[in-house]
């Protein structure tokens, strides 16, 4: 435990300065009449709205509300059916060809069988870059990898305290672990901006602990964090405003408003319209 | 043309560099292969092996064992129509096994019906055709190869198709290995760092379908699959690490197919069944024995949890 505070108290290095600069003034995430549908089920209607850059963002909602399908949005694997949305003022797909986006996912259908090891898997975070390296870097094994991306590889996993763990086979970790590693992909980015689908789902309080530390040192660099969650005590002591959704927006501003008793019983009763059936579309 | 004069160059180089190798062999191993169709089916069984294993490791790890299945069996109708048309057979061959693996995918994404139904359905549908069209045909001793495989038998167009799919299988793995590590891996986040999955998994699709056609004549289209699912799974039993788990793969489907070659020979028996009981036999011994994941291991690890500590 005690580990476990040094590392939360531990300042801002110099290494987590962004690679990129972010500075010009559009918005991290703004999104203006977007819809889109599983098969015949519509999962996000009409959403409109503006992240600014920097900031702590907790998307906030019932089980089936969009929250994930407006991240799968972003990252590309739900296709909107109508409206726009940029990233940094430019649309998601050049974005995140130029690496200005992490994205952690969910990881309910991962197979964790594969033969990969922990530092391999936080590795496959910088691919996105590799394709900027010199051919003859892309044709050897990771040990001629430029050293940018080992070092990014080794802070991420320092960051998230696996550096011990690093060689071991990704699916012999408990499920913090697995979390933790997947979080240390994410920041192997460097990215200005962090997407983050449920990172605490299901994990052990001391990986919750230091999953919410190691964002909270992200945030202070600079970075904007963008992260559904169902964890409301923790949204409401880190993230600088909060995105209420079911299928649209319900509200958007400051934690003590938007999770005020008011403001949840109204995205309650949103919840309660949604057919049963229909959580399952979430993921 | 200078292609094909290549090709035999190479393949001029290969077989003498093999049999540099068999010449290490104690002589009783390595008599049969004076003969000038035997150096020809080694040089065969080591490609095949080869590419096989290589393209094995992703057929496991993405479950893609039915459709490899599909695929070779999809082949038959395109061998049968260019036997009549007079065309290469393998030029058949890929144009059917590649429409059945797209019509496949479209059935999928554009109806209820699950993967394993659409590939049930599309595989028999085209393999019915084939054998109707077959016996149409007087029989031709050159379709029954194409059925069981005949390594002894191999024609060097044969070869030269074999030579290339293997050359292309290695140069697209090395050259896109990243992007396949990860598609394989997390398809998610290849989508999210930007690479075109659907390029990547029709990309994989295809080197399957040209694998499948390179492998024919030695494994046959009853047995190929074996061929991309044993090898993998072996090698998946001994290792946590993909690009070993590549080279044990290799390993596997090399040894087996010159392993089982030989005792075709000295046994007088058909090679493609020979090569496919070798491969089992390859990971029957890795189910047991294998230090991690095998079921020694395994028993011996709950039976120390078990011991009474005294």
């Amino acid at each position: 435990m005690e580990r476990l505070e040094s590392l939360m108290a531990r300042p801002t290095t110099e290494s987590l300065s962004m690679e990129r600069s972010t500075t010009d003034g559009a918005p991290a995430l703004e999104v203006s009449g977007l819809y889109a549908a599983y098969g015949q089920e519509p999962v996000l209607e009409d959403i409109s709205l503006s992240l600014p850059q920097g900031q702590w963002t907790a998307i906030v909602g019932p089980n089936g509300g969009g929250k994930s399908s407006l991240l799968s949005v972003v990252v590309g694997s739900l296709s909107p059916l109508r409206g726009e949305l940029k990233i940094l003022g430019r649309p998601p797909l050049a974005q995140r060809r130029a690496g200005n986006i992490a994205y952690m996912a969910q990881q309910e259908r991962m197979e964790w069988d594969f033969p990969i090891s922990v530092r391999d898997t936080v590795m496959t975070g910088r691919f996105g870059m590799m394709r900027h390296d010199p051919l003859w870097r892309r044709l050897l094994p990771r040990r001629w990898a430029n050293p940018v991306h080992r070092q990014a590889v080794e802070e991420a996993l320092d960051d998230v305290d696996m550096t011990d763990m690093a060689s071991r086979p990704i699916g012999q970790l408990s499920g913090g672990q697995k979390k933790r590693v997947m979080l240390a992909r994410a920041l192997a980015q460097r990215a200005g901006i962090l997407l983050l689908d449920e990172p605490l789902a299901g994990i052990d309080p001391p990986s919750e602990a230091l999953i919410m530390a190691t964002l909270q040192r992200q945030r202070r660099a600079g970075r904007t964090i963008i992260m559904v969650t169902h964890d409301l005590p923790g949204a409401r002591q880190h993230a600088d405003q909060v995105l209420l959704i079911n299928r649209t927006v319900v509200g958007m501003g400051a934690p003590e408003t938007m999770l005020s008793d008011s403001m949840l019983a109204r995205l309650a009763v949103g919840a309660t319209r949604t057919p049963a059936g229909e959580t399952s579309v979430a993921a | 043309m200078p292609l094909e004069a290549f090709a035999t160059n190479l393949i001029e180089t290969l077989t003498a560099g093999l049999m540099m190798v068999v010449g290490l062999l104690p002589e009783s191993l390595a008599a049969p292969f004076d003969y000038r169709f035997m150096q020809r089916a080694l040089l065969t069984s080591v490609l095949v092996g080869a590419t096989c294993g290589l393209l094995s490791c992703f057929v496991v790890l993405k479950r893609w064992s039915l459709l490899g299945d599909a695929i070779s069996h999809a082949v038959l109708p395109g061998v049968a129509i260019a036997y009549l048309l007079g065309w290469p057979f393998f030029v058949g061959a890929f144009v059917t096994g590649a429409l059945t693996s797209l019509g496949i995918g479209a059935i999928e994404r554009h109806t209820r019906i699950k993967s394993d139904a659409a590939m049930g359905l599309m595989f028999t549908a085209a393999f019915a055709l084939g054998i109707v069209i077959i016996s149409k045909i007087t029989t031709s001793t050159h379709l029954m190869h194409i059925l069981f495989g005949n390594v002894l038998g191999v024609q060097t167009s044969a070869l030269v198709l074999t030579l290339l799919a293997s050359l292309v299988a290695v140069l697209t793995i090395w050259l896109a290995y990243r992007p396949l590590l990860l598609y394989t891996f997390d398809p998610q986040q290849a989508q999210a760092l930007g690479f075109n999955v659907s390029a990547i998994h029709y990309g994989l699709i295809m080197l399957l379908t040209l694998t499948i056609v390179a492998s024919l004549e030695t494994v046959g289209i009853i047995l190929v699959v074996a061929m991309l699912v044993t090898p993998g799974a072996t090698a998946h039993l001994l290792t946590d690490r993909f690009g070993t788990m590549l080279a044990i793969s290799v390993a596997v489907g090399v040894l087996s197919a010159v392993a089982g070659l030989v005792l075709s020979v000295r046994l007088d028996v058909a090679s493609g069944g020979a090569i496919v009981l070798v491969a089992s036999g390859f990971f029957l011994l890795a189910l047991l024995a294998a230090p991690r994941h095998g079921l020694i291991a395994r028993r011996w690890r709950r039976w120390r949890f078990n011991r009474p500590t005294s």
